[in-house]
């Protein structure tokens, strides 16, 4: 389970103290998947780093009884300036996992082949969407946090996150952040809205469309 | 009995994600072209050469030090500077190129400051073993009297520039002020810092004053463990590991105060 308790979040602006998220409580059980949907800029990511424990919130508690993924983004998690090897070799340096072993699996599903000895910086955004799924997949998390990144993929990427993600490891827990509809719809059982800093949770999913797509 | 297990397995944590932090800070500083990770050492050590050399010859017509090898003066002085100011100042904004490693929830400020701070301390160590070394194996400087001395000088002054870098990296990330104002300070710090002196060369009234230093206390220390009684050395341990507990002290809060703040892109 992963909970978050009155949880808010402020940034100091010039322009004085801005909220992004506004005391927010939620909670997502094992084997749940959750979209979030949110327009550009409300504080998607920032709510997903937040649960990840990339940042602090400002006030209030995360609980995490699962082990929580990193949030699956175009940036972050990445030296830029290193090849996707030694990206793959810091990961399971920090996460105390054999190298030699995931090798194959990395090449197989990111299909990056010689660009695997690249810096990252070199890469499309197709392609660190790739690499950014093979690396997190390495780690035997018990719940993933994707940030949009699902919908730059090709059919192709997309069939295979299908498969290594929702298939295989169906017993995980998903929180799916993104201001696209049809993605939450394809791949979640339930859905809330985040406007204003202010978090609404529905368990009917149309309702959150209904709600997310009036607040235009 | 579960705290102490708790305890021991964070702390493996802790180690681990600094280790990679090293390995990978080799990587994306000296890049796998050339020498490499070689760098390391020889940079520290190059410099410390040029020093060398311009003050065997600038030396020799100084009053005092005519009982000790300049080569062996300069080579204590020098590596010690390297030793506590390239240390503190490379923790200076070193967030920014290291903030997408944050992404990891393990991964923190204090590990990433720890990371170079460990880097820099092992290659300015390596730098002066090996100078030592080339330098006794050469018969141009006499080797150490008093190694325990020279140890205790040198990790008390390695402990000090981690502690300041650890003030100095997090100050930098609240106000820029701080990177601008450590330049100038850093050349003026030198001239104090005992490198080039011998506190019992300064007139008895500065004496005490010098010992306020804490790197003085340690060069002092440093040289004191190298030249043995052949010279006269004057240093207030207590005063310089009270100094170093306190940087590190409020070094850790600065880092806690700003990994709490961090931003991400």
């Amino acid at each position: 389970m992963m909970s978050l308790e009155r949880v808010s979040k402020y940034y100091p602006t010039r322009g004085g103290r801005r909220v992004i998220l506004n005391d927010i409580n939620f909670c997502v059980n094992k084997g749940e998947r959750v979209g979030i949907l949110g327009r550009n800029g409300c504080g998607k990511s920032t709510l997903l780093r937040v649960i990840s424990g990339a940042e602090e919130p400002s006030s209030g508690v995360v609980q995490r009884e699962m082990a929580i993924s990193w949030p699956l983004a175009f940036g972050g998690a990445f030296q830029s300036s290193l090849t996707g090897l030694d990206n793959l070799r810091f990961i399971c340096r920090i996460y105390n996992i054999n190298f030699d072993e995931k090798i194959e699996f990395v090449e197989q599903f990111t299909e990056l082949g010689v660009y695997l000895k690249e810096p990252i910086r070199r890469y499309s955004s197709g392609m660190r969407a790739r690499l950014s799924f093979a690396l997190s997949l390495v780690v035997d998390f018990d719940c993933y946090l994707i940030d949009e990144i699902i919908a730059v993929g090709d059919s192709r990427f997309t069939e295979r996150c299908q498969y290594e993600l929702f298939e295989k490891r169906s017993h995980c827990s998903y929180i799916i952040v993104s201001h696209d509809v049809r993605a939450v719809e394809q791949y979640c059982s339930r859905a809330a809205v985040l406007k204003s800093g202010v978090l609404t949770d529905f368990n009917d999913i149309s309702k959150a469309y209904d709600f997310y797509l009036n607040e235009v | 009995m579960s705290n102490s297990i708790d305890l021991s397995k964070s702390l493996n944590i802790h180690l681990r994600v600094i280790k990679a932090l090293v390995m990978r800070e080799i990587l994306t500083r000296y890049g796998r072209h050339n020498i490499g990770f070689l760098w390391l050492f020889i940079e520290p050590m190059l410099l410390t050469l040029g020093v060398t050399v311009f003050w065997h010859y600038t030396f020799q017509n100084h009053e005092h030090g005519q009982n000790i090898s300049i080569t062996a003066f300069a080579v204590t002085g020098y590596s010690g500077v390297q030793l506590w100011r390239t240390t503190a100042g490379r923790c200076i904004n070193s967030l920014l190129p290291n903030l997408s490693l944050l992404y990891h929830r393990n991964v923190g400020v204090l590990e990433i400051y720890f990371a170079r701070i460990i880097l820099e301390l092992a290659g300015a160590t390596s730098a002066f073993v090996l100078m030592i070394v080339i330098f006794i194996g050469l018969e141009i400087m006499p080797p150490p009297e008093d190694l325990f001395k020279l140890m205790l000088g040198w990790i008390l002054l390695g402990w000090f520039g981690a502690a300041l870098g650890l003030n100095l990296g997090p100050a930098t990330e609240i106000n820029e002020l701080f990177d601008r104002i450590w330049h100038p300070i850093s050349y003026l710090l030198f001239p104090l810092s005992g490198a080039m002196f011998l506190v019992d060369w300064l007139p008895s009234k500065v004496q005490s004053l010098a010992l306020w230093m804490p790197m003085i206390s340690a060069n002092e220390l440093i040289r004191s463990g190298y030249f043995g009684d052949v010279i006269d050395t004057h240093y207030d341990i207590v005063w310089l590991i009270s100094c170093n507990m306190f940087l590190t002290i409020t070094g850790m809060f600065l880092c806690g105060y700003v990994g709490q703040r961090v931003e991400h892109e």
